[in-house]
């Protein structure tokens, strides 16, 4: 009983982070609740797993936890610099 | 009550965390900046992840479900103040500005200082005259006590 009211509020999280990513006024505010967003998911897969009686989904959410951080840091770096592949670096080079 | 100690105190730890949850949430929706947001999302990734896993710790026991839970919420609690800080960083680079308590920028290209110290020098000055009025009131109303015309009244 006590998962299913879990789950119904990291439900409720999960809309409240769309409606931030749908009306957010920067692409800032979109990432963010992109980011806010996935370890929500990680949240219900768990204790929808715990809920069902089959824990064995942890193991998607280790690899999306770290797929999490790897999403929001390549969408942040095309927005700075306008291309995946760039060297990246913020010291200007001497030569 | 079926439970026994460890999964009541693991179903007040998933209510917690629960309602820590929903409360960065509601700040991630509610808040009016996007600085803001992230230390209301911030709140959402540590402590109301930390008290779920926790509780569902207690409610699998020493198995390798726990484990796998403990992994989770390493990998979460690594990554989410590196995922908030280059946030931070590349909304402070694209220009977006901090909205601060006051409405007010903070002090930068093409901000004046505040009005507000000029202010505060012409209040000193209006009080310190003010102060200076005074003595002479009070001597004006002795001088007019002693004199006769103001005995005649009582």
């Amino acid at each position: 009983m006590i998962f299913a009211a879990a789950s119904l509020a990291v439900l409720a999280a999960l809309v409240l982070a769309v409606i931030r990513a749908l009306r957010g006024p920067t692409v800032f505010d979109r990432v963010l609740a992109g980011n806010a967003m996935g370890t929500g998911a990680i949240m219900l897969l768990a204790l929808v797993g715990f809920l069902t009686g089959r824990p064995e989904f942890l193991d998607i959410g280790i690899l999306y936890a770290l797929l999490n951080i790897i999403g929001t840091l390549a969408v942040l770096k095309f927005f700075r610099h306008g291309d995946l592949s760039h060297p990246g670096g913020e010291e200007p080079e001497d030569e | 009550m079926t439970g026994s100690i460890a999964e009541i105190a693991g179903g007040l730890l998933l209510a917690l965390g629960a309602f820590f949850f929903v409360v960065g949430a509601i700040g991630i929706y509610r808040f009016p900046d996007v600085y803001a947001r992230m230390h209301a999302a911030g709140i959402s990734d540590t402590v109301g992840v930390a008290l779920l896993i926790a509780g569902m710790m207690l409610f699998s026991g020493f198995t390798l479900i726990t484990a796998k839970l403990a992994i989770i919420l390493g990998v979460i609690l690594f990554t989410s103040p590196i995922a908030t800080h280059a946030l931070a960083q590349a909304a402070l680079h694209a220009g977006v500005e901090p909205l601060l308590a006051n409405g007010k920028l903070l002090a930068g290209p093409g901000v004046k200082p505040e009005p507000a110290k000029a202010g505060r020098a012409v209040a000193r000055s209006r009080s310190a005259a003010a102060k200076r009025k005074r003595p002479v009131k009070k001597a004006a109303r002795t001088a007019r006590k002693a004199s006769p015309k103001g005995r005649t009244k009582s």
